[in-house]
């Protein structure tokens, strides 16, 4: 039997026998004052010979199954994908779609528990992240693993802006985003001459510069501790507290006169973050179609084309890194606002990795994609609360499933398809302006 | 010769102990169509990334409208109107045919960030020209069907008309072709051919030739240079340079 193949089977499964005894099979166990070796329970000893089983036939029987698959996908009625086509090409209906979507995004969150609307508050915190360093490295092609530190920026400036010159949140989210983008500008100028690995190691070491200052920095950013009571957002002067802080502020709920609830915190600042990515989201799809947008990706394709062109790289390069940086913020500010409590330690490097994961998972380049990867990235972890030990383990197998099945990340980048008038239709007389149709 | 478009005098690259152009010159004078052959590695490609600003010369002197652009950056040439081409095409292989003409338009467009924004009437009124100036070039080098191609998917005879046509979006005045037949076949270099003298002819440009394919030089320059390890070897009109015993030398090697 050709199609069976022996050899690989049982490789895989030796592998899954090494990597499974050993993070789960054995356990350590405390005994006086050393720690003890110990066998896992008898149960997933079971579980491991289980898997160990399957692999070894799946392995097996790889090709049969295969092949049925394939015979499978066959057989399936085909979506006609051309009048599918044309109904997403109306103008129309893109509109209407998106509508729906925006209203079903802000009626949404009155039906569900309150923890679902603040785990939904942090997605969108995350899709904004993912959204400015898209520009940086999807767009732009500039490795950045330091896109935290931004992130930082816009939340401290918020959190200091308050606690020292008394600033409310809506000064500090466009004070907060023109410091990041100022941070950006100003580390942007040394480290954009390099490329590729130099220029990701240089961003990183910047981000961690970052975070050490402020953590160090005990007069002023409170080191390690933090700053607490940042003050959350308010809605043209009324606050969601209990009784308003300030002299003079009314209370949300006392000035429409209904009773008191926190839930009512929560879901503004949902919709908060919901407008704030909604202006992310225009204010990108803008600077895609304009020349800046399309300078990034030529940069990304080619630089040395570039300059023989007449652009400027360092030009191009730094306002890619300062504008992602104005979006992280943005963000950052948010953040500040929805948490009351900010400390260097959300700010490590692993948040920077999370969110390159989530442009990179999503497909460089593209937003829907983006938004996607960065639900999944924030969601997929409080569902599977019972397993937190292995989430790093989890997003491990995501990105070796991706990288089989969906090397180019989960939604692609679309190029945008320009209509071109012929010369045929020059002599009609309605002869239309050139639209850019809308990609994703 | 002082309404010379492009003067190079004694030009020199050294690359550590390695002399790459020794002493080179160059005289354009606007509207000509001028080639530099020599055989590979004589330094032709050299001179033009000196010219162009992605090498800084190790001396001379490069005069462009009169004005020394010896040390300007590449960008900053290109924008005074000297664009080129490269051996290797180096299009924006992952963006479509239509994106590449008009990204090549760039510093011809409004790039204000708040016109774009908020799509003032000007800045409309700029992309619809670049709109207007790409399709054109996509006719003329007959690419209007690819518009919406991934350039990198173009056939390669097609990618190198694309190639042109991104360097003639930018309005040049003097257009530097590096080796624009390389990989053609017959049928292709002809067009190339007649491309090339419309461009003068009906666009104004100037244009400075490397090429290997001598029916081509022959064909369409008024001069030519001949550069052989680095150093000029011959210098003028077709008829002379085919006749020039040197240059029979040093592409056939002595006899």
């Amino acid at each position: 039997m050709k199609s069976l193949r022996f050899t690989p089977a049982i490789l895989s499964t030796v592998v899954l026998l090494v990597l499974t005894s050993l993070m789960l099979g054995i356990r350590l166990e405390p005994s006086g004052v050393g720690l003890k070796v110990t066998m896992a329970e008898t149960s997933s000893l079971y579980w491991i010979a289980a898997g160990a089983v399957v692999v070894f036939f799946f392995q097996l029987f790889r090709a049969p199954i295969d092949r049925g698959m394939s015979g499978i996908k066959q057989q399936l009625p085909s979506v006609p994908k051309e009048p599918l086509r044309q109904i997403a090409d109306k103008k129309g209906f893109k509109t209407t779609l998106i509508c729906f979507a925006v209203a079903g995004l802000m009626i949404w969150p009155f039906f569900v528990s309150r923890g679902a609307v603040d785990l939904a508050t942090l997605a969108l915190i995350y899709v904004m992240l993912g959204l400015g360093l898209n520009i940086v490295v999807g767009l732009a092609g500039l490795l950045d693993l330091g896109y935290v530190g931004f992130y930082a920026v816009g939340a401290y400036s918020y959190a200091l802006l308050n606690q020292y010159l008394g600033l409310d949140f809506w000064s500090s989210l466009v004070l907060g985003g023109v410091l990041a983008a100022f941070f950006g500008f100003v580390l942007g100028f040394p480290v954009l001459r390099l490329r590729g690995d130099y220029l990701a190691i240089v961003t990183l070491g910047f981000g961690e510069i970052i975070r050490i200052l402020l953590n160090n920095w005990t007069s002023i950013t409170g080191g390690p501790n933090g700053i607490s009571q940042i003050p959350k957002p308010s809605l043209f002067g009324l606050e969601f507290g209990r009784r308003a802080k300030e002299e003079g502020n009314v209370p949300f709920h006392e000035f429409f006169g209904i009773d008191y609830s926190s839930t009512y915190k929560v879901i503004f600042l949902y919709i908060l973050a919901v407008l704030l990515v909604i202006a992310t989201l225009f204010v990108i799809n803008r600077l895609l179609r304009m020349p800046i947008g399309r300078a990034w990706e030529a940069l990304r394709e080619d630089d040395i084309a570039c300059r023989s062109l007449g652009l400027n790289p360092t030009a191009i390069k730094l306002s890619a890194f300062t504008i992602g940086a104005a979006f992280a913020g943005f963000a950052g500010t948010f953040f500040a606002a929805r948490q009351g409590f900010i400390s260097p330690e959300s700010f490590t490097f692993i948040e920077s990795a999370i969110i390159l994961a989530i442009v990179v998972l999503g497909g460089m380049g593209s937003q829907v994609g983006v938004i996607l990867a960065a639900v999944i990235m924030t969601v997929l972890p409080e569902f599977a609360r019972e397993f937190q030990e292995y989430r790093m383990l989890m997003f491990g197998l995501m990105m070796v499933c991706m990288m089989v099945w969906r090397p180019e990340g989960l939604m692609p980048m679309k190029r945008p398809h320009i209509k071109i008038k012929s010369k045929k239709s020059e002599t009609e007389s309605s002869v239309k302006i050139p639209s850019v149709a809308e990609s994703v | 010769m002082s309404e010379c478009l492009l003067e190079v005098s004694d030009l020199s690259m050294r690359f550590g102990g390695l002399l790459a152009v020794d002493q080179m010159a160059l005289k354009i004078r606007p509207g000509e169509i001028v080639s530099m052959i020599g055989p590979n590695g004589a330094g032709k490609t050299t001179v033009f990334n000196c010219l162009t600003g992605f090498y800084r010369a190790s001396g001379g002197s490069i005069q462009y409208k009169n004005q020394a652009i010896e040390k300007m950056p590449g960008y900053k040439i290109a924008r005074l109107g000297v664009v080129r081409t490269f051996q290797n095409v180096r299009l924006f292989k992952g963006m479509t045919v239509l994106e590449n003409l008009l990204v090549a338009q760039h510093r011809h467009l409004k790039t204000g960030l708040l016109a774009g924004l908020f799509k003032t009437p000007g800045y409309r009124k700029s992309e619809e020209k670049a709109m207007e100036r790409a399709e054109f070039w996509l006719e003329k080098v007959g690419l209007t069907e690819f518009a919406n191609r991934e350039a990198g998917n173009l056939a390669y005879g097609q990618q190198r008309r694309l190639g042109i046509a991104r360097c003639m979006v930018t309005q040049p005045e003097l257009l530097m072709l590096d080796e624009p037949a390389a990989g053609l076949n017959p049928n292709e270099t002809a067009e190339l051919d007649k491309l090339i003298s419309d461009l003068r002819r009906d666009h104004g440009v100037t244009v400075l030739l490397i090429e290997h394919d001598m029916k081509l030089v022959m064909d369409i320059s008024d001069r030519i240079y001949v550069i052989n390890q680095g150093r000029p070897l011959a210098s003028g009109v077709p008829e002379d340079i085919r006749n020039n015993p040197e240059v029979i030398k040093a592409y056939l090697g002595e006899g």
